[in-house]
């Protein structure tokens, strides 16, 4: 059930890289452990980011959890339309990109799960 | 699943907003068994009642309910309780599930203090609680009980069956809608649940939980004990001088309670909304120059009115709405606006 084009954390959050650029969003395991999503708060453009740090908050109407960025690199986009529609992150998980990173230290994916492995993190 | 007040309870089951609108344009059902149920009779119950809670029971009929708390001698709450009079000298509290020993205890030991003719019993493992709240929950009760519903006023109660069972049925709940709450014996409790679910399908009830129960209570601006307010809120803090009887005579606590409202109130429970895009959440504080000067008790984004709204206890002088404050919401100093209670009242049945 989860993508094989794309790589993932322990924290739930996915990464597409393409080329020297990574999209971030977060699982559709992490999305049920949520449930409804109504405010995604994202980082702004310019921002450096290290591996593993903090870049936004992400609430539910029950829970409120941090996003984690899952490689190092410079924020290049952050998805606007989550401001009106919180809960395309439920409807959408894997399609739902929260925001583009220029990569800064590419070795960093090494250290990511594939899908095989994070679907068993979720078992 | 989660653990509350002792119980398991089920968070959600088709999701918060889908249940939310569910009891806002059709009907919930609600499993609130937890709540706790408190009897005090004999012929003193009447004095007991009076002295220990902070409304006045004498006003109440047989057959008629009172929102209501148990204070401390210095006006707050131990708890906050609904008062059912079932008889002339009988009456029953139903008490937070995570309170039901203490407010037992509570009792048992004024009561004792005070004398007289009055006994107390807990009898919360003799009832399972249901609530079915909305615009139709009505309509779809009503073909499950000879009871007249539409003859129960708001906050009253009768006994009759339901499905088959012996059950107590009142006009309250904890969402803002038109609803009932019936009391059944635990054994039967199931087949009433499921009757309901069956009776209310085709009108859109669904089963409810406590994700949604605490954002439809939100909505309505009703209070949440423990959250919203506790020992150490008084009753006219929390802003429910209109649940004290001000012309008893003595009671738990009407020393505290009649100075501040002659005037010595310095905080209130207050409604706000955001007005930067945030949500304040329980604990977050209310801040001015850089120092503490409230908090946030309860906050939320409401499904129905899709706002972050909340109660804050404020300086009175933050008080009147349209007044703008500061939260500190995970370190980002955010706007918020008071506003009028509630949040969102239902439409008056035509």
């Amino acid at each position: 059930m989860y993508p094989a084009d794309l790589k993932y954390t322990n924290d739930h959050e996915w990464v597409r890289i393409e080329g020297g650029e990574a999209a971030v969003g977060i699982t559709d395991f992490a999305q049920k452990q949520l449930g409804d999503v109504v405010f995604v708060e994202l980082p702004e453009i310019g921002r450096a980011l290290k591996q593993g740090e903090v870049f936004g908050t992400i609430e539910s109407v029950k829970a409120v959890s941090e996003l984690f960025s899952p490689l190092s690199g410079e924020v290049i986009a952050v998805n606007t339309e989550l401001g009106n529609h919180p809960d395309y992150v439920n409807s959408k998980a894997h399609e739902t990109w929260m925001i583009r990173v220029k990569i800064t230290n590419a070795g960093e994916a090494a250290s990511l799960l594939d899908a095989n492995a994070y679907e068993a993190l979720t078992k | 699943m989660v653990e509350f007040g002792g119980w398991d309870m089920p968070v959600e089951y088709t999701g918060i907003i889908d249940e939310h609108m569910a009891v806002r344009t059709a009907a919930g059902l609600f499993d609130v068994s937890h709540m706790g149920q408190l009897e005090i009779a004999g012929k003193n119950a009447l004095a007991t009642v009076s002295e220990l809670t902070c409304n006045d029971p004498s006003k109440l009929a047989i057959g008629q309910i009172q929102y209501s708390a148990l204070t401390t001698p210095e006006g707050g709450f131990v708890d906050d309780v609904l008062t059912y009079r079932i008889a002339d000298d009988h009456f029953m509290l139903v008490v937070n599930a995570g309170n039901i020993v203490k407010d037992y205890e509570w009792l048992q030991s004024h009561m004792r203090q005070r004398g007289g003719d009055a006994v107390l019993v807990n009898s919360s493992s003799r009832y399972a609680l249901i609530a079915i709240q909305g615009p139709e929950a009505e309509a779809i009760l009503q073909t499950l009980t000879a009871i007249d519903l539409a003859k129960i006023k708001y906050y009253w109660f009768d006994n009759g069956e339901v499905a088959g069972q012996r059950v107590m049925v009142s006009r309250t709940g904890y969402t803002g809608e038109d609803g009932f709450e019936i009391f059944v014996p635990p054994a039967a409790a199931e087949k009433v649940w499921n009757a309901l679910l069956d009776a209310g399908a085709a009108k859109g009830l669904k089963p409810a939980g406590l994700g949604a129960r605490d954002t439809l209570r939100l909505e309505a601006a009703m209070r949440l004990c423990g959250s919203d307010m506790d020992e150490h809120t008084t009753v006219m803090e929390a802003g429910l001088g209109w649940i004290v009887g001000w012309k008893k005579e003595s009671f738990l606590g009407s020393d505290v309670l009649h100075a501040q409202k002659a005037g010595s109130l310095t905080r209130k429970l207050t409604a706000f909304e955001m007005v930067d895009k945030a949500i304040a959440r329980h604990g977050h504080p209310v801040v001015a120059d850089g120092k503490q000067i409230g908090v946030v008790t309860s906050g939320t984004q409401t499904p129905y009115l899709k706002k972050a709204i909340g109660f804050a206890m404020l300086p009175v002088a933050l008080t009147a709405p349209g007044t703008i404050f500061n939260i500190d919401v995970r370190g980002r100093i955010v706007a918020a606006k008071v506003v009028p209670e509630p949040f969102y009242k239902r439409a008056k049945k035509a």
